[in-house]
């Protein structure tokens, strides 16, 4: 009986006969959209800003002279340790939120209304095209396709909306709607070509996606240099400049960087929570990502709902392109630098919003926030902002190892760890 | 058994009687589940005990303690009169038990001899497998037990009911002195469960003793010498084998149950589904059904029975559009209907139960409500337009789940919680909701409870009573028996024969083992197997249970 060992226990014999293996996709599902629990959630966050409160102390210099004699004086190491770490997460709430000390400086004269509300307006902004790109990550998972492709989106998706930004001479608001409409067309084509792949030959979407982001950089290299796209005058990769009818409208007077985008990142929000909870495609969606050949057997076309998935799921990475390249943030032009780290923060931020809109806009704000405390953080303390891409990636795994969250702080599982630990080890099929 | 020559590998100092098996007290728990609740069992050296109890009784997991793949809350485990810990399954093989799982562990491109060694590898000088004395090892103990197998066959060639004697065969070759067989039968034809019994009772005159899981009546019957039934996780009581099916079936499930499916002579009316020389491939290109004819008519049920594995599969995906046949026609009142997608399919009037409920007709982490307009999410009443309407979806589950008796907290709860037969009977309500022509059901209760298997049948003869042609496939012959009023024997792809509802067990089983019509009629007539001898036996002394 060498092959019993292997065979787990029948724990529940309620589910008899067959065990029916599911896919990699319906098992991230699962993992994703059901596995964490709220709780898990915020303590995996917590756990990343107390490893991320270690790696700041510890890469300050002050703090480990101190730590050099810690038996001769262990408070005056502690107090380093301490004031290390409150200066640099303080700082990264002053450039995140609010900082109090301009809010006093507000209320006796000496601050325009402009700074108190500048570090919040950044955060917005910041978040608007992470929560795009984090929904567009997020809808394709819940049809259990993993859209590692969004970085791929984002540019052909802003590398349309900026062109018809610059290129094309139309009224206002008209012209805006146009070069928007152009982010989602350009990430869609591009989202529609892994769909389609996977529809017709099976293709798996992580490796096309993947390849197609080789793709969209190269040709985003490409189209800079090219007279079509590229700034007269200029040696560097930098398109032309939108025309003003094409940007997208200031909220808050022209002193803060909130912008339209934010808007467009909430609507986007309320239309993919519309879709998933109260239209047909929404339910053949989660049909196909919960179980596909039950969809199939159900008349569903699987392959059909693969490629349109993957369409809106490129679209939502497109907008994201779109309102970066559309933005003030980016003087309104195309650079290099649309080919960021947005596509690996949006599967992120999708991950920790478990998948569903209103999770990903929260989860969008808080990474935002900290992407624009970090620069304050930096500015004040010297600590770098690589501490918070550490945070944010020790979140992640935290949160795809929900039984080490549970393990550390004595949870009781809500159910068996062989489901939670899915998205951890679902790699090898 | 003393003095029997024993391999000279085993590890235990040998024992000079058979050994005595008590589980005292076991219980083990899953969260709020108590799947085991102290029970008791005492299997005597030599005796055949069967275990019965429905799909989540609790059979399982009280061998999986006995086998010590896991540890019981409570209770313990005595061997001889000394109580022994398993941590693993090789304690328990070193205590002398021995296990065949349902599915049968296997390696398909080793040969039998290669398989038995696999784990205990002896070596001669050198390091070279010592294949010659395994293959005499098995010749030996095939022979003494009446088992027919070849040492030197592929195991992927040998049908299933060889495969698992040589799962038999690892046990023994460990020295097991108590073989425990996980629902054996499952999987066996008529004759193939024949020779089983055969081969257990061989077992049991050498001294060894065996533990007989199942769930059918008629087989625990036949072969054991003492039956304990259980229920929900405890013991609900024990019983000779002379006890009626209607007597253990009422233990089983906890109150009478209707053991016959009550149902009127067919009244056939047009034929509605015409399948014309049918020819279906599998993904390998191997051909899985072959040029298959026939046709139902209105108001009658025919049942495709066979073993699982001809054909059965190919042959509804087939008509419902999910795979694509090579050859031949299907038609739906005369419209063609081959190679129309499933929704199609569906939309024209075809209700679909596949065999694999969990695989293909629910999607789990869905809710009750959601899985009953699986197929019909997009149609009216339930969305309009693009948007989908979850209040009249909801209304809609109310009312079918009141109607089709679906036990479940809520038509929230998502589908996976649900036991076998409520899902089971999602899919049907589901099904049966629609506007139908005809009605494809694929082992209707599979892994059900006996009191949803006799609401499922019910339903089905309703829907033909209504004037619905139903196809049912399914592989248990009793039920093909109960409910048919033609049966279609498949057999490798082929159907070798149309019979009356009349057509004996025997001659079934035969054909369902590839036996020609005419043959199979004469044969059977001449060697009636042992569990219609039984049969006929009981129905001699008036024993035929009465409900």
């Amino acid at each position: 009986m060498t092959g019993a060992e292997s065979q787990p226990p029948a724990a529940q014999e309620e589910q008899p006969t067959h065990d029916a293996q599911p896919s990699i996709g319906a098992n991230l599902v699962q993992a994703i959209v059901r596995g964490n629990s709220v709780v898990v959630t915020i303590l995996a966050i917590a756990l990343a800003l107390l490893l991320g409160a270690l790696l700041i102390a510890f890469s300050d210099d002050a703090v480990l002279s101190k730590f050099g004699y810690f038996f001769a004086a262990p408070m005056d190491a502690l107090n380093a340790f301490g004031s290390s770490v409150s200066n640099a997460y303080g700082a990264l709430f002053r450039g995140a939120i609010v900082a109090p000390s301009t809010v006093s400086a507000y209320a006796a004269g000496h601050a325009t209304a402009s700074q108190v509300f500048y570090p919040i307006c950044l955060t917005l902004a910041d978040a608007a095209p992470l929560i795009l790109a984090g929904l567009s990550v997020s809808i394709a998972f819940r049809a259990g396709l993993f859209n590692i492709g969004a970085q791929g989106q984002v540019i052909t998706g802003g590398l349309l909306a900026g062109y018809l930004g610059f290129a094309i001479h139309l009224p206002i608001v008209m012209h805006l709607v146009v070069a928007i409409a152009g982010g989602f067309v350009g990430g869609a084509a591009w989202g529609w070509i892994a769909g389609t792949l996977k529809a017709t030959t099976g293709a798996h979407e992580v490796i096309t996606t993947i390849m197609l982001n080789y793709v969209a950089a190269s040709l985003l290299n490409y189209l800079l240099a090219t007279s079509a796209y590229q700034r007269p005058g200029q040696q560097d990769l930098i398109s032309k400049i939108v025309r003003p009818n094409a940007r997208l409208p200031l909220l808050a007077g022209t002193r803060l960087p909130l912008d339209f985008g934010v808007i467009v990142a909430i609507l986007a929000a309320v239309a993919c929570a519309w879709l998933l909870s109260r239209s047909t495609f929404g339910f053949e969606l989660k049909a196909v990502g919960g179980n596909a050949d039950a969809a199939r057997t159900a008349g569903m076309s699987v392959g059909g709902t693969y490629a349109l998935v993957m369409l809106v799921a490129g679209g939502l990475a497109g907008l994201a392109g779109g309102a970066q390249v559309l933005s003030t943030s980016t003087s309104y032009s195309i650079t290099g630098g649309l080919n960021s780290s947005l596509g690996p923060n949006a599967i992120t931020v999708a991950l920790l919003g478990r998948a569903r809109p209103l999770g990903t806009v929260l989860a969008g704000l808080l990474f935002g926030a900290l992407q624009a405390g970090s620069i304050t953080m930096q500015a004040v303390t010297q600590t770098p902002v690589d501490v918070v891409t550490v945070v944010q990636a020790l979140i992640v795994l935290f949160i795809a190892a929900p039984p080490l969250v549970r393990g550390i702080f004595r949870l009781r599982g809500s159910r068996t760890g062989g489901q939670d630990g899915a998205l951890a080890k679902g790699w090898n099929g | 058994m003393a003095g029997a020559p024993r391999p000279a590998t085993h590890r235990e100092p040998l024992r000079e009687t058979t050994l005595k098996l008590e589980l005292r007290g076991i219980t083990k728990r899953f969260g709020p589940l108590v799947a085991n609740d102290h029970i008791d069992l005492t299997v005597s050296p030599g005796e055949i005990h069967g275990l019965l109890g429905e799909n989540g009784a609790g059979k399982s997991t009280l061998m999986n303690v006995l086998y010590g793949l896991t540890s019981p809350d409570a209770g313990e485990i005595v061997v001889d009169g000394t109580p022994r810990t398993f941590h693993s399954p090789s304690d328990a093989i070193g205590a002398g038990i021995g296990m065949v799982h349902q599915h049968f562990m296997l390696i398909p491109v080793f040969t039998v001899a290669e398989n038995v060694l696999l784990g205990r590898e002896s070596t001669r000088a050198g390091g070279f497998l010592d294949r010659r004395a395994a293959r005499a090892r098995v010749r030996t103990l095939s022979e003494r037990y009446g088992m027919q197998v070849d040492p030197d066959a592929l195991v992927e060639n040998l049908p299933v009911g060889v495969q698992q004697r040589v799962e038999i065969i690892k046990a023994l070759l460990r020295d097991a002195d108590v073989l425990i067989l996980d629902e054996p039968t499952a999987v066996l034809t008529p004759q193939e469960i024949d020779e089983l019994i055969e081969v257990m009772r061989a077992l049991r005159e050498a001294g060894k003793s065996v533990v007989f899981i199942t769930h059918k009546l008629k087989e625990v019957r036949v072969v054991a010498d003492t039956i304990t039934v259980i229920r929900r996780g405890k013991v609900v009581g024990r019983a000779e084998p002379d006890a009626t099916e209607a007597e253990l079936a009422s233990m089983m499930v906890g109150r009478s149950v209707l053991l016959r499916v009550e149902k009127v002579p067919a009244a056939p009316g047009e034929v509605v589904l015409d399948v014309d020389r049918l020819s279906v491939d599998d993904a390998s290109g191997h051909r899985v059904v072959d040029d298959v004819s026939f046709d139902i008519r209105a108001g009658e049920i025919l049942a495709v029975a066979g073993v699982q594995g001809n054909g059965q599969t190919e042959l509804t995906q087939a008509i419902l559009g999910l795979c694509k046949p090579v050859s031949g026609a299907i038609r739906l009142s005369g419209r063609p209907i081959g190679g129309r997608s499933p929704k199609q399919v569906l939309r024209a009037g075809v209700g679909y139960v596949p065999e694999d409920r969990q695989h293909d007709g629910l999607v789990s982490s869905f809710s009750v409500a959601d899985n009953l307009v699986l197929d019909q999410y997009d149609s009216t009443p339930f969305a309009s337009g693009i948007a989908f309407r979850p209040s009249v979806v909801r209304e809609h589950a109310t009312r079918l789940v009141e109607e089709f008796d679906v036990r479940t907290g809520s038509v929230d709860a998502p589908a996976g919680t649900l036991s076998g037969g409520n899902q089971q009977k999602v899919v049907l309500a589901r099904e049966l909701s629609r506007d139908l022509k005809l009605m494809v059901v694929s082992q209707p209760t599979r892994g059900v409870d006996v009191g949803s298997t006799e609401a499922i049948h019910r339903r089905i003869v309703t829907a033909r009573d209504s004037g619905v042609p139903v196809l049912m496939v399914s592989s248990e012959l009793d039920e093909v028996m109960a409910l048919a009023d033609r049966i279609a024997v498949i057999y490798r792809g082929k159907i070798v024969g149309i019979l009356g509802a009349d057509a004996s067990r025997d001659e079934l089983g035969l054909m369902m083992a590839g036996v020609g019509e005419e043959k199979a009629r004469a044969d059977s007539e001449a060697h009636p197997s042992v569990m219609t001898l039984v049969e006929l036996q009981h129905e001699h002394a008036g024993e035929e249970p009465t409900p």
